[in-house]
């Protein structure tokens, strides 16, 4: 602020003996371009200094912790846990029962929300006009804001509960599918709404039947925005702690038993949390969720510039 | 108007009291008839809004995409009517090219070219794939250019090239009859010269009925004219004596540049 004024008055001064109130605005607005440029470079360097920050910080305390056990083993009981701390030794074990069970729940979900999005979302772009399109996509907005713990409730009462009688991977597949589906379903429809009319039309004008249109036509043309909104929507539900807490539980063993629980890699890392012996290894089960996002990401950049749409 | 109407000869359309309306109160096609003859170019002039382009569409029912819209009369393509006809059939014997160029962005050259086949689940022998593609691109005089890479994408094609390939895919088919909206609007004058003489050159084999809002084109390229305003057909005749002797006193307005 003083710098602001004294600024100012520094330009005044030169500018006042050629008393040229053009220039002198100029200047002025000059400088409020350059105040306003540095401050926006000083915010977005906080903002990339703090990425940097959790990385770094996440790296510096987990990277000891990442080797081929890590990958391999299942997670440690706190006894081994407790022994090999106390003689200042690498935490045995590893986090593969979180991995695979994350894997497993996502694909599942997927494997739901997926065709399920994309036929609701290209329903929903094909009859933008009517009541209960409208209806459908302001549900999923709804959808979309309603907090993933009640959601994790909703499974638990329709699928724990009734169905597979006990937390089971098929339950938290569920939550997380209601989940991913608003996403889907919205990305869909902003993705086909990006495909020019006139390549429907050149499809329709060569006699296509309209099914055809849509799955060889639309969705190929719109396949980056799809993928992308995939992608999207699994790397918001893979860190996701509070569904599966209702839903599956855990699991200290590997499992693919679908009606069985299972474990995930945010789960573990509160269970690490809650156990004083463990806590080592939630820098490198953090380190790991946040390179797997990554990849995931940069996946999907890979493919999109590969299609090149 | 029913100059052209009254030669009854080889036609190979007829258009009988076609009204279209996109909504209830206003017509944007109003009592049309016209017969159009077989393999020659006949022109669709008039002011922007008249409903060129809505006629146009009605003839390969592209324009029932709209909801709403209310057609009476009918279209005889031969001695059937074509809205007894299923699409699919229509559009493979009356093909239809845009205002903007408008290939498959995710298809190659190769298979934009025979995307009829492949959107239609018509399956092809390999030879008999690469005989209409061969036949077509050099149709539209475009097989020197792109022959080598046939089976990537057009995406470096100039709009003209693009245009040109529009074309091909629509010839890959051999319709009867082919229907052009504006198709060179878009483009630049070389451009558009090879597009007209590739209308010309194709005149031989096809039908060709080309919506212009270029009276210079119309009478470059066309054998024959309609001349429609405010939804109405009101001069219909050979290019040359509709240029030289406009009947209607709005046509004449039109041709001497009153209004459009
Ligand atoms: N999709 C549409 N919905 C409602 N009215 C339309 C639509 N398309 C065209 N019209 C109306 O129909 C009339 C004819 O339009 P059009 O056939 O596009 O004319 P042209 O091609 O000669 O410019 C115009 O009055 C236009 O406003
Ligand atoms: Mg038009």
């Amino acid at each position: 602020m003083d710098q602001t004024t004294t600024l100012n008055k520094k330009y005044i001064s030169t500018l006042s003996d050629k008393d040229d109130i053009g220039n002198l605005l100029i200047r002025s607005r000059k400088l409020k371009d350059r105040l306003f440029k540095i401050a926006a470079m000083f915010f977005s360097f906080i903002t990339i200094a703090m990425v940097f920050l959790i990385i770094g910080s996440l790296l510096a305390k987990g990277l000891k912790q990442i080797n081929w056990a890590f990958f391999t083993q299942v997670a440690p009981d706190t006894f081994s846990a407790m022994m090999a701390k106390s003689s200042g030794q690498v935490i045995p074990g590893g986090i593969v029962n979180g991995i695979l069970g994350s894997i497993y729940l996502v694909a599942l979900a997927s494997a739901m929300a997926v065709p399920f999005g994309i036929l609701i979302g290209v329903y929903i772009y094909e009859n933008s006009k009517k009541r209960y399109a409208a209806i459908i996509r302001d549900i999923a907005d709804i959808l979309q804001g309603v907090p993933s713990i009640v959601i994790g409730i909703i499974a638990y009462i329709w699928i724990v509960v009734p169905l597979t009688k006990g937390y089971s991977v098929f339950a938290g597949s569920v939550a997380l599918a209601i989940m991913m589906l608003p996403l889907i379903v919205r990305s869909t429809e902003e993705s086909l709404k990006m495909v020019p009319e006139t390549l429907k039309e050149a499809a329709i004008a060569l006699g296509t039947p309209y099914y055809k249109v849509i799955l060889r036509v639309l969705i190929p043309s719109s396949f980056s925005g799809l993928m992308g909104g995939i992608l999207l929507a699994i790397s918001r539900v893979l860190g996701e702690t509070a569904p599966l807490m209702l839903t599956t539980l855990g699991n200290p063993q590997v499992n693919w038993h679908i009606e069985k629980p299972v474990s995930a890699v945010p789960l573990l890392i509160w269970q690490f949390y809650n156990d004083p012996n463990m806590v080592d290894l939630i820098w490198s089960s953090a380190v790991f969720l946040m390179g797997f996002v990554l990849i995931l990401n940069l996946a999907s950049r890979w493919i999109c510039a590969k299609k090149k749409i | 108007m029913t100059e052209m109407n009254d030669k009854k000869d080889d036609s190979i359309l007829s258009i009988e009291h076609l009204s279209i309306r996109y909504s209830d109160d206003k017509l944007a096609v109003k009592d049309v008839s016209a017969k159009v003859k077989k393999k020659t170019i006949t022109a669709i002039m008039g002011p922007s809004g008249c409903g060129k382009t809505t006629l146009l569409r009605a003839i390969n029912r592209m324009h029932e995409l709209y909801p709403d819209i209310h057609t009476e009369g009918k279209i005889m393509l031969g001695d059937e009517n074509i809205y007894d006809m299923s699409t699919i059939n229509l559009r493979r014997r009356i093909g239809m090219v845009f205002q903007r160029p408008n290939p498959f962005p995710t298809m190659s050259i190769y298979d934009n070219v025979i995307a009829g086949y492949k959107l239609n689940g018509i399956h092809l022998k390999r030879s008999e794939r690469d005989e209409i593609v061969e036949r077509s691109l050099k149709n539209v005089a475009l097989w020197d250019e792109v022959k080598d890479s046939l089976h990537s994408r057009g995406n470096f094609l100039s709009g003209g090239q693009q245009q040109r390939l529009c074309v091909a895919r629509t010839l890959a088919f051999k319709p009867k009859i082919i229907l052009l909206d504006e198709p060179t609007s878009a483009l630049d004058p070389i451009s558009t010269a090879k597009i007209e003489d590739l209308l010309v050159e194709l005149k031989q084999e096809y039908t060709i009925i080309l919506v212009t809002h270029n009276m210079s084109q119309a009478a470059r390229i066309s054998d024959n004219a309609m001349f429609m305003y405010l939804g109405e057909l009101v001069e219909y005749d050979s290019t040359k004596d509709m240029f030289t002797n406009p009947r209607d006193p709005r046509t004449e307005a039109y041709l001497t540049g009153k209004f459009g």
